[in-house]
């Protein structure tokens, strides 16, 4: 165990060494909640109620789940193959180190990314936007176990994903579009429930989706539940389709993930 | 009785060979790597293993390593077939993979220090850097190293589990000749204090200066074993005896040479007796291969 917190400290000292991850994975989000925040924050989605949403209180929600998918998904498989191709995973495999250390280093690491990353967000979000944070304890438990159900999924799902790029050059050629579409179809960027009905169903396989719905079950109100597509937060189907995901990416994991490059034998 | 075990456990160690190959194959697709090679390496021993790029000696180590699974053939090292190593055998062996693994924004300390945490009897990492020359370099992210800095920091994560039997894959590849001279030091040292090395390398200087045991490997075969004094037959082959107006080949060059003396009533003009250098007969068997 002490292990592992070794492993995930000797992650993040790296991470913070490089400016482009701490640039592009921990203050992307940030930048997005700037700009998103900036464009809609006069937009109100429910004129004469009370209390009255804005446009950036939705996207909130989607620039928190983009934070999540950029902290586990996108660091990882884009990470992993550029230790693989530096002979770093080989090296550890010629050691004692139990296997699992090295994931658990990895598992240590975004988790602590992943809160940083919310953290910074919201205070942001709540300092220079108006975004108002869950009201009630119910909520703020969603927002817990979405967000946890959520990075285990996508931590698992990057390890696994980081076989796809065969060069540490070509990983992020690989991984950006596929989060990028990802965070398109599935209430990122857009309205969910604006989208074209075969993008939601496309979308309702992956669990970003769901993160999204989950998290604006947390930050918008009630009423709101009624314009979701199912017009329910389907609060019950949201952690179920997560952990099947967790699941999944831990098959995938086991099935598919390499120690080594295709040129080692 | 458990006393009795105990000895004779340490008495097979102690005798058991640290590395046994017989009959070692191994192909890719249709190109055969390593063909029927057979190998020991004694304790203590620095044993070299030389040959040409592409010979076979990097698909060896690393089957010998547990990197690689074999076709065929029996592998023992320090007593256990690598394909079966676990994390016990790899507390006893470290390694030096061909390509450094780089851990660019982590110091020089760091690194080394990260490497000692998964060994149980890990050499005090200040004292492992101190032993490959790096001190002045121990506060510097790895990245900024050069090329014989980085090697040498790939030596110290070798040994710092202080290992029984460490493998060096061509370790001074791209070296200068200063570099690679205070490489040599730091191997040196390493086999002076027992520890049983094997090596590859391409630089026939390096198993030559290093080497206890010299073995030449081309296309996949183990060609000739010996010391690097008699490989190929060199203390033995016929010398050539040569002066201003002619040379001559013989098993005997001193009696040429008192002929010659006798001829010229003393001293012998442009007089040179030569055997073939190490390089001549590493070159013939890998050219007759």
């Amino acid at each position: 165990m002490d292990l592992a917190l070794a492993q995930g400290g000797i992650e993040l000292k790296q991470f913070f060494r490089t400016r482009e991850s701490l640039v592009f994975t921990l203050l992307f989000p940030i930048m997005l909640m700037v700009i998103f925040g900036s464009i809609f924050q006069d937009i109100v989605l429910n004129p004469g109620q009370t209390p009255e949403v804005t446009l950036s209180q939705y996207f909130v929600t989607g620039m928190i789940a983009s934070g999540l998918l950029a902290t586990a998904f996108q660091n990882l498989a884009i990470t992993i193959p550029i230790e693989r191709d530096r002979g770093v995973l080989k090296r550890y495999m010629g050691t004692p180190m139990p296997k699992w250390v090295y994931f658990a280093g990895k598992v240590v690491s975004v988790a602590a990314l992943a809160v940083l990353a919310t953290v910074l967000l919201l205070i942001v979000a709540t300092t220079f936007y108006g975004i108002s944070l869950p009201s009630t304890g119910q909520k703020w438990w969603t927002f817990v176990w979405v967000t946890i159900l959520s990075l285990i999924s996508f931590t698992l799902l990057g390890i696994a994903f980081s076989t796809v790029a065969r060069t540490g050059r070509s990983a992020p050629a690989v991984v950006t579009p596929v989060a990028l579409v990802l965070q398109f179809i599935s209430g990122v960027f857009f309205e969910y429930s604006k989208l074209p009905t075969w993008m939601q169903q496309l979308a309702a396989i992956f669990p970003l989706k769901w993160t999204t719905q989950g998290l604006r079950s947390v930050f918008l109100p009630d009423s709101f539940a009624a314009n979701e597509v199912a017009a329910s937060w389907e609060l019950g189907k949201t952690a179920l389709v997560l952990s099947a995901w967790c699941v999944i990416g831990l098959v995938l994991c086991l099935v598919f993930f390499r120690w080594t490059t295709k040129r080692d034998g | 009785m458990k006393l009795l075990t105990a000895c004779l456990r340490i008495l097979a160690q102690v005798t058991e060979s640290a590395i046994s190959v017989t009959g070692l194959r191994k192909s890719y697709g249709g190109m055969k790597a390593v063909d029927r090679l057979d190998l020991t390496v004694q304790r203590g021993e620095v044993f070299a293993l030389l040959g040409p790029n592409g010979a076979g000696k990097t698909t060896t180590v690393e089957i010998l390593e547990g990197f690689r699974k074999r076709d065929e053939g029996k592998v023992q090292v320090l007593g256990v077939d690598p394909e079966r190593g676990d994390a016990e055998w790899r507390q006893r062996i470290g390694i030096v993979l061909q390509g450094t693994g780089e851990f660019d924004e982590l110091t020089v300390a760091e690194v080394v220090t990260h490497f000692a945490r998964f060994y149980r009897n890990a050499a005090d990492p200040t004292e492992v850097v101190e032993r490959v020359g790096l001190t002045e370099k121990a506060g510097s992210r790895t990245h900024t190293l050069s090329g014989g800095q980085k090697r040498r920091l790939d030596v110290a994560l070798g040994i710092v589990n202080k290992p029984e039997l460490l493998f060096l894959d061509e370790p001074t590849t791209g070296f200068d000749p200063a570099a690679r001279r205070e490489f040599w030091e730091v191997i040196r040292q390493l086999a002076s204090a027992g520890t049983t090395i094997l090596l590859t390398t391409h630089y026939l200087e390096e198993a030559e200066e290093l080497a206890d045991r010299v073995g030449v490997i081309n296309h996949g075969k183990l060609l000739e074993v010996s010391t690097p004094a008699l490989l190929g037959g060199r203390n033995t082959a016929t010398a050539t005896v040569s002066w201003r107006d002619g040379s001559e080949e013989t098993d005997r060059p001193t009696e040429v040479v008192q002929r010659l003396a006798a001829e010229f009533h003393g001293e012998v003009p442009d007089l040179t007796v030569t055997r073939p250098t190490l390089e001549d007969v590493y070159l013939k068997m890998i050219g007759d291969a």
